[in-house]
């Protein structure tokens, strides 16, 4: 933890760049992470390994505990195989980018009865529950969706991490029209669709949040009465 | 997260207050003020990583074992006995095994060559939990502490170590689980944070340094002086990977990639941390 003034100096720093990203439509669509300085790396390039000796690694050292399973780490789909090749996920080649975009975008499923919006209280809840899918945890115990470890979201939580942008008012300043209800879910759903190699779960397509728990999620982003929106 | 230094009374006052609400956002056990005297308490003591440091020296010269022999003369790379200096090189290649092993593989090998443990024995107990003790931990704070001002210098001439060390560089890249998380996820850029935890690039030689250096470390919101090899099996429980054998070759592999990055760092550890 860094002192007091630091910490403040940071933090106006954070915002001075969220503030700057939320200018830009659809910030999450650019496929640019929050970036403070560039330092040069150490490391430029992932090295040459092949995939039979880092199966041969993974198979000797993990052993499949609750619901994190070693086929769940050794069966990586494209988006996962593509994406480990860019340490820098910035730096994804333009038309892998978009080859990966236009796969997840396929997976999203929209809710069938059009029921976007769900209770923003019970989203909350969902929102700063960083539970689920580690092997401490028990199958099929509810998960989180920790929203909190990386976005900002209400005025009242001040614990919020910053590896994705800041979502405080996310409904107010964008308003609720179909094309943004869709937009949000599918974010939500995966990620990956609209920014590929994001650091963000996906949360649907992988299974770590219901419907219902989606439903809330979005009510919490884009109901009036939610206090993202205050 | 930031080390807090050795009895730099100085700033107590103020890293007393910072730590004791980071602390209560964490574990909101036990009011602020019982925990501001806390900290107060242990930056006016020292680090109580002295202690574990204290009683590995013990474990390192006390005969026991089948074969009632200290480890007094286990190889941790730089010679039969050698305990100065030697963290600072690990993980690094062993020509008797043919392995790269970090310190605590190597800890276990000399368990088990030396005092005729089992290798089931040699790897038991490595993390302490209530009422549970861990000899290793402590072994690891001893020999950790003999690098103490020494800078990192962990070499990759081997062929060997070159292989492993691009395991680990894999590793850190490889996204997979249910999360789709690599180690990269949270650790590849500046000023990044999860909630209030500062997290560090690893990627860059000054990140990497920051981070290598200070562990292991006594951890305020556990109890316990904690290792690289638990650093990193709690990573992986975060990143939603299964759960990585103590001692196994994915974390040596992760540690010779980190503390190779962190080469010219000067070891100050095991250190004091959240």
């Amino acid at each position: 933890m860094k002192q007091a003034h630091k910490y403040a100096q940071g933090t106006l720093a954070t915002f001075a760049m969220l503030a700057c990203m939320g200018g830009m439509a659809h910030a999450e669509d650019s496929a640019k992470p929050a970036k403070a300085t560039k330092p040069a790396n150490v490391t430029a390039k992932v090295a040459a390994v092949s995939d039979a000796d880092m199966k041969k690694l993974i198979e000797s050292s993990f052993t499949s505990k609750g619901p994190a399973t070693v086929e769940g780490v050794l069966d990586r789909d494209a988006m996962q195989k593509a994406c480990s090749d860019y340490p820098d996920r910035s730096k994804v080649p333009a038309a892998v980018a978009k080859k990966i975009e236009a796969a997840e975008f396929k997976q999203i499923k929209y809710p069938a009865d059009k029921q976007w919006l769900g209770d923003w209280k019970e989203g909350e809840k969902t929102a700063q529950n960083g539970r689920g899918m580690q092997f401490s945890d028990a199958v099929g115990s509810p998960n989180g969706a920790n929203c909190y470890a990386c976005h900002q979201m209400t005025k009242a939580e001040i614990s919020f991490g910053n590896i994705g942008p800041s979502l405080y008012q996310y409904g107010k300043l964008r308003g609720d029209s179909e094309a943004v209800l869709k937009y949000t879910w599918g974010k939500i759903w995966d990620s990956s669709a609209f920014a590929a190699c994001s650091n963000m779960p996906r949360f649907g397509h992988k299974g770590i949040l219901t419907e219902q728990q989606i439903r809330d999620v979005m009510a919490l982003l884009l109901d009036p009465a939610s206090p993202v929106n205050q | 997260m930031k080390t807090i230094r050795r009895r730099h009374t100085g700033a107590a006052l103020a890293l007393a207050g910072t730590v004791a609400l980071a602390a209560a956002a964490v574990h909101a056990q036990g009011s602020t003020a019982e925990e501001i005297a806390k900290y107060r308490q242990m930056l006016a003591e020292g680090n109580p990583a002295e202690l574990w440091e204290a009683a590995g020296e013990e474990l390192w010269k006390k005969p026991a074992g089948p074969k009632n022999a200290s480890l007094e003369q286990c190889d941790l790379g730089k010679g039969p006995g050698v305990t100065k200096g030697a963290y600072a090189e690990l993980p690094r290649l062993f020509k008797d095994t043919g392995r790269v092993m970090d310190l605590e593989q190597r800890l276990a090998y000399c368990h088990v060559t030396l005092q005729g443990l089992t290798q089931e024995e040699a790897l038991k107990n490595p993390f302490a939990s209530t009422g549970k003790p861990s000899d290793i931990e402590r072994l690891v704070a001893f020999v950790a502490g003999e690098s103490r001002g020494i800078k990192m210098n962990v070499e990759l001439n081997h062929p060997e170590e070159k292989r492993v060390y691009a395991l680990g560089q894999k590793m850190f890249f490889y996204r997979g689980g249910a999360y789709d998380f690599a180690c990269a996820t949270c650790h590849a850029v500046d000023g990044q944070r999860i909630r209030l935890q500062e997290l560090p690039n690893l990627l860059t030689k000054q990140g990497a340094q920051a981070a290598y250096t200070t562990w292991p470390a006594y951890r305020v919101s556990q109890g316990e002086v904690r290792s690289m090899q638990h650093r990193l099996y709690d990573c992986l429980r975060q990143q939603r990977f299964p759960e990585p054998a103590y001692g196994s070759d994915v974390i040596t592999a992760l540690s010779l990639f980190l503390a190779r990055n962190a080469n010219g760092g000067t070891y100050d550890g095991p250190a004091m941390k959240r």
